[in-house]
């Protein structure tokens, strides 16, 4: 065994080569024999065939090939119990059956197949010979077949009988099978039974139809339907119009319910909330539609103001009304700019929008940054309201939106004023149907406001100098000399005229066509003009008042003041009424209002009441309802109180002008002109 | 004369006016009602004149299309009483004058 290990191992480093060699070396030693016809033979050569020299061809190498399986451990050691020690075993088993079959039949021609024929007695050609040689050639193993036969040789005998019996004269052979391990079966699948099926689809379902077509139904039904889009084109007419309505409804009714679900109930709680005021102040109604003071009838001249409602909003009490306007179109209702006008006391502003039906809540708050300090409705366009504001802003808020901003504003850029803008008065729109509004600041400016599509555009239309117009100035001193102005009014009838007041007490007249001079400047007062107002009646007839105390009455083509009242105290406002030309009221910083008919009494108020309880408060504006009898004073405290008038105020009209009464606006000329010539002639007769 | 010329002129109205299809019954659903107007209103365009033909372009559209078998009437005069398949069958007006039945019975 260990001698092969030796030899092995060289052979196993060449692999390869040695059986090549011995290739070679019977191809090389096969010539050598037979010389002669190894000619006809060519020498096929595998192609990667070694080319070996003479002497390595001739060189012999001696292979051994051994039993021994060269994977076998050859270092197995196992204990010995006996001996107590690592024994190595020697007996490694070398055998390795790579295949194995044991076939069932056999060949034909083999002894066995032989015998199995002779036993079942098949009578064969070749039977006789291969007995012959079967005799001949196994003697030995014959006794032995026999023996192992007899067991199995029966039960294949029966199995095979029945087919060998019938089959003997038809079939040429039959198999030879190894009894030792042969068996035959047999077996059956089993088959699917087949059965019938059979169904029916219900059949689409049918109706029947019938009609008749002839000419007279064809027409009938072609002018029906020619009558039937006619009537819906009417109506998408109609509804488009609806829907158009609708759309911005939705809109609006959308903006609110985002805003709050409460102001679904809003409109509801609103009239409820004018029921309850209604009801509250039920007196102060009545006395609003019905009361008429009876103390006149005895009284000779004076009359009384009936105090009604006080309109409070608890976030104005800090600021004090700077502008008060009536609205146009609804008569109830009207504006209140809230600001201050206190230098160091300026903490925004705001204005809301009050209705005489409701008193105790505003109908509209809108709060600014900066103090209101006037505020202007536009006359035709109700919703339209102008404001300037203490900063030098003007803006205008459009209050069909629902916005607390202002829709237009002007900025630095757009020309605003420099400093506090003192009155806005809406203008007739220009040629363009654009809405044009003045105003005028203490910078020493008029300018007209046009609004344009979504801004503002500003046009100066006056720079006021201190000593008039600039060319009027001998000396450069003027320039530097603005004069402020505080108050304008923009005459009735005549649109270039307007009246500016100025913080020195001067009031100019001015025409917006000439932006460089003044028509006139009248030496009015000794302090600021607070108000300047055109009579509503007589053309020629405006009105002023100061801080200095007094209010005086001017014809403008005259250079003095036709009267002049002294109301020992400062007078915020003045405001003449809508319904007689010689009724104005004013009201001073000592809580009184005061109401003059210059056709009753030249010298004198006929009326002067403390309206506002409250010690300290200031009265600072006045405005007379367009139709009803009723004024509305500003006080600084952020609170405005409504008050009637007496029969005796607003008597006149009714009492002398009875007859003349188609002609109201002719006759209150008609009044006041008798009161100047009454007034001049005294004047002339003292010349 | 005035009065026959009067009568032109109302035709050739009424002709315009009514040129629109009318349908005046139909089970059909949408899309099958639209496509089967449309063919009738282009074959009776097409053949004006001969209601033969334009009932048997339709009838082959309408097989093509939605499988057999359908059948036409074109006329401006008919009586009909028809066992059709449900949801296939169109009844109009077009034109003024003709009356299309189209349904489906296989």
């Amino acid at each position: 065994m260990q001698a092969s290990n030796v030899h092995k191992v060289p052979g196993a480093k060449l692999p390869k080569a040695p059986i090549k060699k011995k290739d070679e070396e019977e191809a090389v030693d096969v010539p050598d024999g037979l010389d002669e016809w190894s000619h006809l033979k060519a020498t096929v050569k595998p192609s990667n065939q070694l080319e070996l020299s003479e002497a390595e061809l001739k060189e012999e190498i001696t292979r051994i090939l051994t039993a021994n399986n060269p994977h076998a451990p050859q270092n197995i050691v196992r204990y010995s119990f006996k001996e107590r020690s690592y024994k190595p075993t020697s007996v490694v088993d070398h055998l390795a059956v790579h295949f194995v079959l044991e076939g069932s039949l056999l060949h034909k021609d083999s002894d066995e197949a032989r015998r199995l024929r002779i036993r079942d007695g098949l009578p064969n050609e070749h039977a006789p010979m291969e007995n012959e040689a079967e005799s001949d050639e196994n003697h030995a193993e014959t006794p032995a077949t026999p023996v192992e036969d007899g067991g199995e040789g029966e039960e294949a005998g029966e199995e095979d009988r029945p087919d060998s019996v019938a089959s003997k004269p038809d079939k040429k052979e039959a198999k030879c099978t190894n009894q030792f391990n042969f068996s035959e079966r047999a077996s059956q699948t089993h088959n699917n039974p087949s059965r019938d099926r059979s169904c029916q689809t219900e059949p689409p379902p049918r109706i029947t139809f019938s009609v008749a077509a002839n000419q007279w139904e064809i027409y009938d039904a072609y002018l029906k339907e020619l009558q039937k889009q006619e009537k819906n084109k009417e109506k998408q007419k109609t509804t488009l119009l609806k829907k158009d309505n609708n759309t911005s409804k939705k809109k609006m009714t959308l903006m609110e319910t985002q805003s709050d679900d409460i102001t679904k109930v809003g409109k509801v709680s609103k009239i409820i909330e004018r029921m309850i005021n209604q009801n509250a102040m039920d007196d102060i109604a009545q006395d609003f539609k019905y009361y008429e003071d009876p103390s006149d009838e005895y009284r000779d001249q004076e009359g009384t103001l009936l105090p009604l409602w006080t309109f409070q909003y608890g976030n104005a009490r800090k600021l004090s009304v700077t502008a008060l306007c009536w609205n146009n179109k609804y008569q109830d209702l009207f504006a209140v700019g809230l600001g201050s006008y206190n230098f160091s006391k300026q903490e925004g502003g705001m204005f809301l929008l009050y209705s005489l039906k409701n008193s105790a809540f505003p109908e509209c708050i809108y709060s600014t940054t900066f103090g209101v300090q006037c505020l202007d409705i536009h006359p035709q366009h109700s919703y339209l309201v102008a404001v300037g504001f203490y900063d030098g802003c003007v803006a205008v808020y459009n209050l069909k939106e629902k916005e607390p901003h202002p829709v237009y504003k002007s900025t630095a850029k757009t020309g605003k004023h420099t400093d506090p803008v003192w009155q806005v008065r809406w203008q007739n729109d220009d040629m363009d149907n654009h809405h044009i509004f003045y105003s005028v600041s203490s910078d020493g400016r008029v300018v007209s406001w046009t609004l344009v599509k979504n801004e503002l555009i500003s046009t100066d239309v006056i720079r006021l100098s201190g000593n008039g117009a600039v060319s009027d100035g001998p000396d450069g001193a003027q320039l530097s000399s603005i004069s402020h102005g505080t108050s304008f009014d923009f005459h009735k009838q005549i649109d270039n005229l307007f009246l500016v007041g100025t913080e020195e007490g001067k009031i100019h007249k001015c025409s917006k066509t000439y932006s460089s001079q003044f028509l006139e400047t009248y030496d009015a007062h000794s302090m600021p003009v607070d108000a300047v107002k055109w009579n509503h009646f007589h053309t020629n007839i405006f009105i002023s008042c100061s801080s200095d105390w007094s209010v005086k009455i001017w014809d403008h083509t005259i250079n003095t003041p036709m009267f002049t009242f002294d109301l020992n105290a400062a007078v915020g406002d003045v405001a003449w009424s809508p319904y007689s030309s010689t009724v104005f009221a004013a009201v001073t910083a000592d809580r009184k209002v005061h109401v003059f008919d210059l056709s009753i009494n030249k010298h004198e108020a006929i009326c002067q009441q403390t309206v506002v309880a409250k010690k300290k408060t200031r009265l600072t504006h006045i405005e007379f309802n367009p139709i009803s009898p009723i004024i509305i004073v500003g006080d600084d405290q952020g609170n405005v109180t409504s008050l009637k008038l007496s029969p005796n105020l607003r008597k006149k009209p009714k009492s002398k002008k009875g007859q003349e009464l188609p002609k109201g606006s002719e006759a209150e000329v008609a009044k006041m002109d008798k009161l100047l010539s009454l007034l001049r002639e005294p004047e002339l007769s003292t010349i | 004369m005035a009065g026959t010329g009067e009568g032109k002129k109302e035709e050739a109205d009424y002709k315009r006016l009514h040129s629109f299809p009318l349908i005046r019954h139909t089970d059909m659903p949408e899309e099958m009602r639209v496509e089967t107007m449309e063919l009738c209103v282009t074959a009776c365009e097409k053949f004006a004149t001969n209601n033969e033909s334009a009932a048997k372009m339709i009838k082959e559209s309408m097989d093509k299309k939605f499988g057999s078998s359908w059948h036409v009437v074109i006329g401006e005069g008919f009586g009909l009483e028809v066992t059709h398949e449900v949801k296939n069958l169109l009844y109009m007006f077009f034109g003024g004058s003709l009356a299309v039945c189209v349904w489906k019975c296989s």
